[in-house]
């Protein structure tokens, strides 16, 4: 009965998975055709300037994006108190960018980040702010893709979020009110710790996702804007490597990259929730 | 009670500002797409479009061939759907349930797959299409998504914590494990395979990379594709590229609207992200 997946894992997944190793060992000519070059892709690599540049700013949008979860996070908890209405919709309501195609995502941030006559510098300058071309100014793209990256999770962590609360036992609330703790005490002492197996969980899931982001500067760089090597990422690079420049090889050992930083950064997150997470 | 009552008050004021933020864009998007070319670039901007402007989604049509990819994004998504649903539930089936040998050893190969980047099988993967002659084919957006480590993994949770005693008791009744399958576990699990199949759906109808590698020809492309050559060539058409994308976008979200309470749990208990 595992048979039909076994093999469909095997033939798409599993032995791709050994090829693409061994690519990152080859260099591929224009015609086709591979030829063993040993570590050369991966001694190119570590003098590439493009590459690091890429990896940097991966790991700027995960820092970045993972600013949303705090927010999350209270939304949380402000959607869990008991005598709240209305908690559906808001859930509802907070869950659509998530299920959004991020190319209409994209060109509906395009439009709205647009220098001249985009909504948000019209918006900004009522207040007297002259804002900059958002996406294609090096200094600001970064922070305006971070953005609409934190806009689409949000709804998918707080969901996350919001079930891990389900477990928290209502009596730890009723007994610290009884003690005289507020709103903001209880937030602290009772939801953060109790919540921190779920918050370690969106944590983790939140990292491996940003780190393969791609779509978004994908959609929003067009080839040679000035705000690409600062927005670059590094699966957006394996991309362009592999399949744009045709340089298969090379793409491999860039994908093997980030998979060891993924291993590395999620290793790390599972060391340090040693001092933070609190399972009952 | 009164610092209760305006704790309550605040955090509607909260709330209510997220969901500005969340909703105020899509308003957005949906008046700008009945605007006229002008009103969409005015300055400062018109909210409501004087008068409204239908032509944008007429316009999009002629840019693109929409409806072409519509069909090619409803056989993808609807085809990785379907495959997903009968291959994941059988293995999910052998693995919650049956003894066999190597089954641990199987199940940490499924492990692998399920935690790897997909950057690590793309390459090979796109190899195999073009092997075959699959590339700008419909095939080819569908066949390696037909089999999903995810997948087993969800249905697999939840066989699992299906009482056993049910199955238990079929089989002194003389069913087969495929009996087993198909007529006890199966049914019992209507709401785990609803939650895949709203995934994969999403997924699948979203997904930006595999559609853009394997299938350049504009008539074999998907939605997400086809938006996303849309806005590299007609940048500045925004009534039309916001008509479009919120066409491309709807059947996705009406199946959301309907379908919620399995997504919203199918994430809830998994993190799902395939």
């Amino acid at each position: 009965m595992i048979a039909p997946l076994g093999l469909g894992l095997a033939v798409f997944y599993l032995w791709p998975i050994a090829q693409t190793f061994y690519f990152g060992f080859t260099e591929w000519g224009p015609f086709g055709g591979s030829e063993w070059t040993g570590l050369a892709n991966y001694e190119r690599l570590l003098a590439d300037e493009e590459v690091w540049t890429a990896l940097r700013n991966s790991i700027a949008y995960t820092a970045l994006v993972l600013l949303g979860v705090p927010v999350a996070i209270v939304f949380a908890a402000l959607l869990n108190q008991r005598r709240l209405r209305g908690r559906g919709i808001f859930r509802t309501v907070y869950f659509l960018p998530v299920v959004t195609m991020p190319s209409a995502v994209a060109m509906l941030w395009q439009y709205l980040y647009n220098g001249d006559f985009g909504v948000l510098n019209q918006l900004l300058a009522l207040v007297g702010v002259d804002g900059p071309s958002w996406v294609s100014d090096p200094r600001t793209a970064i922070y305006a893709l971070a953005a609409i990256g934190v806009w689409m999770a949000f709804g998918y962590n707080l969901v996350i979020l919001m079930a891990g609360l389900q477990n928290v036992p209502k009596q730890l609330y009723e007994a610290s009110a009884i003690d005289g703790a507020g709103p903001v005490r209880q937030f602290v002492s009772i939801t953060v710790p109790m919540l921190s197996p779920t918050i370690f969980f969106v944590s983790v899931i939140s990292v491996i996702g940003t780190l393969q982001m791609f779509d978004l500067v994908y959609l929003m760089m067009p080839a040679g804007s000035p705000a690409l090597p600062a927005t670059q990422t590094i699966v957006h690079l394996f991309y362009s490597t592999s399949f744009v420049r045709n340089d298969p090889g090379y793409g491999a050992a860039i994908a093997f990259v980030l998979f060891v930083v993924i291993a590395l950064l999620t290793a790390v997150q599972f060391r340090i929730q040693r001092r933070w997470v609190h399972y009952v | 009670m009164y610092s209760r009552r305006w704790a309550l008050a605040a955090s509607y004021a909260v709330l209510l500002v997220g969901a500005l933020l969340v909703v105020g864009p899509f308003v957005w998007q949906a008046l700008t797409s009945v605007k006229s070319f002008q009103d969409s670039v005015r300055i400062p901007p018109v909210v409501l479009p004087s008068p409204w402007d239908w032509s944008g989604y007429a316009r999009v049509f002629e840019v693109m061939p929409l409806g072409r990819q519509f069909v090619n994004t409803v056989l993808m998504a609807g085809g990785r759907t379907i495959a997903q649903l009968i291959f994941c539930s059988l293995a999910a089936f052998a693995f919650a349930r049956l003894e066999f040998p190597g089954r641990r050893f199987f199940f940490g190969l499924f492990l692998v797959v399920l935690m790897v980047p997909s950057q690590l099988f793309v390459i090979p993967q796109f190899l195999i299409m073009q092997q075959l002659g699959w590339l700008n084919t419909i095939q080819a957006l569908i066949v390696p998504g037909m089999f999903s480590a995810f997948g087993t993994f969800l249905l697999r949770q939840f066989f699992v914590g299906l009482p056993r005693e049910l199955d238990e008791a079929a089989e002194l009744d003389g069913c087969g494990p495929l009996q087993r399958y198909w007529r006890i576990l199966l049914p019992l699990s209507r709401p785990g395979l609803i939650a895949l199949a709203v995934l994969t759906l999403l997924w699948s109808w979203n997904d930006l990379m595999w559609p853009l590698i394997v299938n350049t020809d504009p008539e074999m492309m998907t939605l997400s594709a086809g938006l996303a050559a849309l806005s590299g060539q007609h940048n500045i058409e925004y009534p039309a590229l916001m008509a479009g994308s919120l066409m491309a976008t709807a059947p996705v979200i009406v199946i959301f609207a309907i379908l919620q309470k399995q997504v919203i749990e199918g994430i809830a208990n998994t993190g799902g992200k395939s």
